[in-house]
């Protein structure tokens, strides 16, 4: 079987920094944030973090801070939204910094946003959907802050996303989708409230997503893709069903997705690498106990040592 | 990125997309120059607004450019009040939209800029136009959940009845059966139509039945169609959704009569934990248990002052399973006479069932009698003997057991049964299917399965053991053929056959008292236990059927397969357990076994706790990582001084602190070295006997 190209995906990661000029990578500056943490957290599950000047990651994140809001931005001059306010809070964390937040700034921006229904928008825009219901209860978790917002009213709101399936929804009566169910199962488990999931249910559908290939997709009679085995596969190990799926043949799936001559991961085999297909192949890998990988949390997205410090602090 | 080859560009190309991205490049810059200009005046000329629409034509992901334009309508809303002048605005965005959206399809900015416009309420929607608009997109994407998000979103704006959306989904359905959008849609109108009751919705069983009538259409099609058999499994639950809620077990059971002894004598062991459970069990996941909806009536407590717990307990205090402890006080002011306690579930509604919000609940009383052993009124010693599993064999049934295996179960006319046409509905279908059925279709025999296992659960139990065997038989085999067809799910299948096992061991009296042992040859002049149940060697990953064992004391899972013990915390008088050679990962796996106040012996040697870096229990059960359990700062500076490692151990630190074990066997665990055995020492001040050697 292929092995992990461990150091052709570092040269890739470090390589993508360089490269802004492509057209690829300008579609991606809006959400450069989102990168820098798809990129750190990759070089830190592959041991490697200490490759990159942290000084310069960290100024560049505080240059996207937005004083006024509270908010994090995706890039410099762009507006801040929760997507990119948990991005900067997961890297900071990484880095084992977050001493430099202003944790008070940073978390009225993230309660500000939380709706009477206890649903959450992304922005000042309004704009609702479950994944800013994961960002916002996951970076204020990592921040011990979430006494600052109405966590049962934001559980209420997931619950009511959720589908006959088992699956949940963006918002209520939304289709279940994987990525979706990702981000509510992540907001349950983050605030102990896995009990209003039919574990057997979910699991199920969940593990049906194992595709002929090997790989995951996202719902039912889709393609299979690199991505998906982390949102799948994350979900299935909060609720404690990830034994459903062949673990090896996943494996070989995500292996296959890679450009072995030049390094990075794709959504499938011999498609073009990114920096967002490589985190999550390499993330999907250190879930499923890949040798030399630094165990990644399901829940947080972040490896388990980073985690462990948001408990037992030194 | 999806979906785009990897082999390089040719010339010509690289050519074209370095022209692209220089003009991409330049209309970001422009967008987020004009964007942070000073004055409103600049910053929303009509040439501004025209970059950002050719920004957003090109790249519609840009949140920024979005907003921008947000902004931008509301500055040229404010200058005029023309309504003609505010329609061509909405018309503007609304273009802009439409762009975008043909540059993908999949766009939140773009999608959620449109729902934004119309929520300013502005200019009337024209509504033909927004259909028009979302039959094109799901025509070109049948599956784009951010159309049907959006569809959601329009017929809400237009007030469109959801029956008419329902018949929409029956057309589309027809078209293609394997469209889950659509089956989803169905199941959401569907089910809302039900429990508002809607205009001809009232009769939910016969528009069930509809249904079933519809999926036959689409499953007969072809099996290769996931969607339809992930509706008949949604359509399945709705129809085995128990009518009413009832007590299906309770411990202890009713017409018992205990008697208890604080010596080793005769009737339980009872502890100096000095308190007795009650332990109902209820067909379905409830709330609102509590001293008003459920009264004890007797002379030695008072009914107001009895706490009910849901177990597992949880932040939103729902379970199918409750507990409350009776205490005693003082036990010599006890007299020497038998107590009648009664328990007591009227139709109050406020019990509530948490899946169907129903409040229709089965009236209930049961009881039982207590007596207090006079003879030696002293507290026990502690028991200090090792207990030896080997010595467990089935050795012939004693009759106490038995009465306790009918008993927990209540006697069937007080249980609610299921409706005639439930049953019908099941057996219809199962009927269906087996003709249906094409060699080695794994959906077909899942669905079998389930159908088969609901059948099951609704036969009476005056049917004959020997066809309830016969289903059993069946069930498994079709798991075993699931096994074998479908090998990468075999977990799953070998999960759900655990449970048939599980069902299978503790249904009827005979292949139940296989599995009991006598309590007095068994652990003879250790400890004193009624209700020994051995299932050792069944294969079983994980335990069901937990209220048919309430009142197991002294249990032997060991040479299984478990993986998880979710739901032993029910069997609250559980004293000894026996989990040997199975497969639990973690530490965390066991924290159900932290609510079992009884319990002194554990055994857990030759698992796997400690063998793997993911911790699948992590957010199960209340820890710190689900920040329901704060280690306080004295507790952890306790550790630190003992340089104990807590960050890497405190699953078995919060595990073994809540317990108050006298005998642990770990041996042969990943985790089990002697830094640990130092560490359980601490944490277990009780521990006498540590995989089999005595400690103090
Ligand atoms: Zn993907």
């Amino acid at each position: 079987m292929e092995e992990l190209k461990v150091d052709k995906h570092i040269q890739y990661i470090l390589s993508i920094e360089k490269e802004k000029d492509s057209f690829m990578a300008l579609t991606m500056e809006h959400l450069r944030m989102n990168g820098a943490y798809w990129g750190l957290a990759t070089l830190d599950i592959l041991q490697n973090i200490a490759t990159v000047d942290q000084n310069e990651v960290i100024s560049w994140i505080m240059s996207c801070w937005d004083e006024e809001s509270g908010g994090f931005a995706g890039n410099v001059g762009h507006d801040p939204h929760l997507l990119y306010t948990l991005s900067a809070v997961q890297i900071l964390a990484l880095l084992n910094r977050l001493d430099i937040l202003d944790v008070e700034m940073v978390s009225k921006y993230v309660s500000g946003l939380q709706n009477v229904d206890g649903s959450f928008a992304g922005d000042m825009w309004g704009e609702i959907d479950t994944r800013f219901s994961y960002c916002a209860i996951c970076c204020l978790s990592i921040l011990r802050s979430l006494d600052k917002i109405d966590v049962a009213k934001a559980v209420d709101y997931i619950v009511s996303c959720k589908n006959l399936d088992g699956g949940f929804g963006c918002t209520p009566g939304g289709e279940s989708h994987a990525g979706q169910i990702f981000c509510c199962v992540g907001a349950l488990s983050i605030t102990g409230s896995l009990h209003h999931i039919d574990k057997d249910l979910l699991g199920w559908w969940l593990c049906e997503r194992q595709c002929s290939d090997g790989g995951l997709c996202g719902r039912p009679e889709k393609l299979s893709d690199v991505c998906y085995s982390w949102w799948v596969l994350s979900s299935l190990i909060m609720i404690d069903r990830v034994h459903w799926i062949d673990k090896g043949k996943l494996t070989k799936f995500i292996l296959n997705c890679q450009d072995c001559e030049n390094g990075g991961i794709s959504d499938r085999p011999d498609n073009a690498v990114d920096v967002y297909h490589t985190y999550f192949g390499v993330a999907g890998l250190s879930l499923m106990e890949y040798p030399g990988l630094k165990t990644i949390d399901p829940a947080y997205a972040l490896p388990v040592d980073v985690v462990n410090r948001f408990f037992f602090p030194e | 990125m999806h979906g785009r080859p990897r082999k390089p560009q040719r010339a010509v190309d690289a050519a074209a997309a370095t022209a692209n991205a220089s003009k991409l490049q330049d209309l970001q810059s422009q967008l987020i120059h004009n964007h942070h200009l000073r004055l409103d005046f600049d910053r929303y000329t009509n040439e501004a607004i025209s970059v950002c629409s050719k920004l957003l034509e090109i790249n519609p992901e840009i949140n920024t450019a979005w907003n921008y334009r947000k902004f931008a309508f509301q500055h040229n809303l404010h200058e005029t009040t023309n309504s003609e002048h505010i329609k061509s605005l909405v018309d503007d965005e609304l273009r802009v939209v439409e762009m975008a959206l043909r540059e993908n399809p999949k766009s939140y900015g773009a999608w959620y800029h449109r729902k934004w416009i119309f929520s300013q309420g502005l200019a009337d929607v024209d509504f033909d136009r927004e259909f028009l608009l979302l039959d094109q997109l799901l025509q070109a994407d049948s599956r784009n959940f951010h159309g049907w998000n959006y569809r959601w979103f329009v017929s809400k704006l237009k007030d469109v009845p959801d029956p008419e959306e329902l018949e929409v989904s029956k057309e589309m359905v027809m078209t293609n059966f394997s469209n889950y959008s659509v089956w989803h849609n169905r199941s959401v109108l569907l089910s809302r139509l039900l429990n508002n009751k809607a205009e001809g919705f009232f009769e939910r069983e016969g528009i069930l039945t509809k249904e079933y009538g519809f999926v036959h259409d689409a499953l007969a099609a072809g099996s290769k169609v996931q969607s339809g058999w992930f509706y008949h499994l949604c359509l399945l639950h709705q129809t085995i959704t128990p009518n009413e809620i009832s007590l299906i077990s309770s411990w202890p059971p009713h017409e018992s009569a205990l008697v208890l002894s604080a010596i080793r004598d005769t009737g339980y062991y009872f502890t100096n934990t000095r308190k007795l459970p009650i332990v109902l069990y209820f067909n379905q996941t409830v709330k609102g248990v509590n001293s008003s909806s459920v009264i004890v009536n007797s002379m030695l407590f008072k009914n107001e002052e009895l706490v009910w717990k849901p177990l597992p307990p949880t932040k939103s205090e729902k379970a199918a399973c409750w507990v409350t402890y009776l205490q005693f006080p003082d036990m010599k002011s006890w007299e020497a006479k038998v107590y009648v306690i009664e328990v007591k579930i009227d139709h109050s509604e406020a019990i509530i069932s948490s899946c169907s919000g129903s409040r229709s609940i089965h009236p209930l009383n049961f009881r039982f009698t207590l007596s207090l052993n006079y003879d030696n009124l002293e507290f026990a010693e502690s028991v200090d003997e090792l207990l030896d599993w080997t010595d467990v064999e089935s050795l012939g049934v004693e009759s106490n057991d038995l009465v306790s295996f009918d008993q927990s179960k209540l006697s069937e006319d007080l249980v609610s049964g299921f409706s005639k046409w439930q049953m019908q509905t099941i057996s219809g279908e199962i009927n269906l299917i087996e003709t249906l059925s094409k060699e080695n279709c794994k959906f077909d025999k899942l669905t079998l399965a389930r159908l088969l296992i609901a059948h099951n659960a609704m036969l009476s139990h005056k049917t004959p053991v020997t066809e309830r065997q016969i289903h059993f038989r069946e069930v498994l085999e079709l798991f075993d053929d699931l096994v074998k067809l479908d090998p990468k799910h075999s977990k799953y299948y070998e999960d759900e056959k655990s449970l048939v096992l599980m069902n299978q061991v503790t249904f009827d009296k005979k292949s139940f008292s296989n599995h009991c042992s006598s309590s007095r040859n068994y652990i003879s002049s250790k400890l004193h236990l009624h209700g020994c149940m051995q299932l050792r060697n069944l294969s079983l990953t994980r335990i069901g059927y937990v209220e048919r064992l309430l009142w197991v004391q002294v249990l032997d899972l060991s040479y299984n397969k478990l993986r998880s013990i979710e739901g032993i915390e029910a069997l609250q008088l559980l004293t000894c357990l026996n989990l040997r050679n199975n497969q639990i990962c973690s530490f965390t796996a066991l924290q159900p076994l932290k609510l079992l106040s009884y319990l002194k012996v554990l055994d857990i040697s030759f698992n796997d706790i400690g063998a793997h870096p993911v911790d699948t229990a992590r957010y199960l059960f209340s820890s710190p990582s689900t920040r329901s359990v704060e280690l306080d700062k004295e507790f952890l500076e306790d550790y630190c001084r003992s340089k104990v490692d807590i960050t890497n151990n405190w699953e078995a630190i919060c595990l073994f602190r809540d317990l108050q074990l006298h005998q642990l066997d770990v041996k042969n665990n990943a985790v089990a070295d002697k830094n640990f055995r130092d560490l359980l020492t601490k944490a277990l001040p009780t521990l006498m006997w540590l995989d089999g050697e005595r400690l103090r």
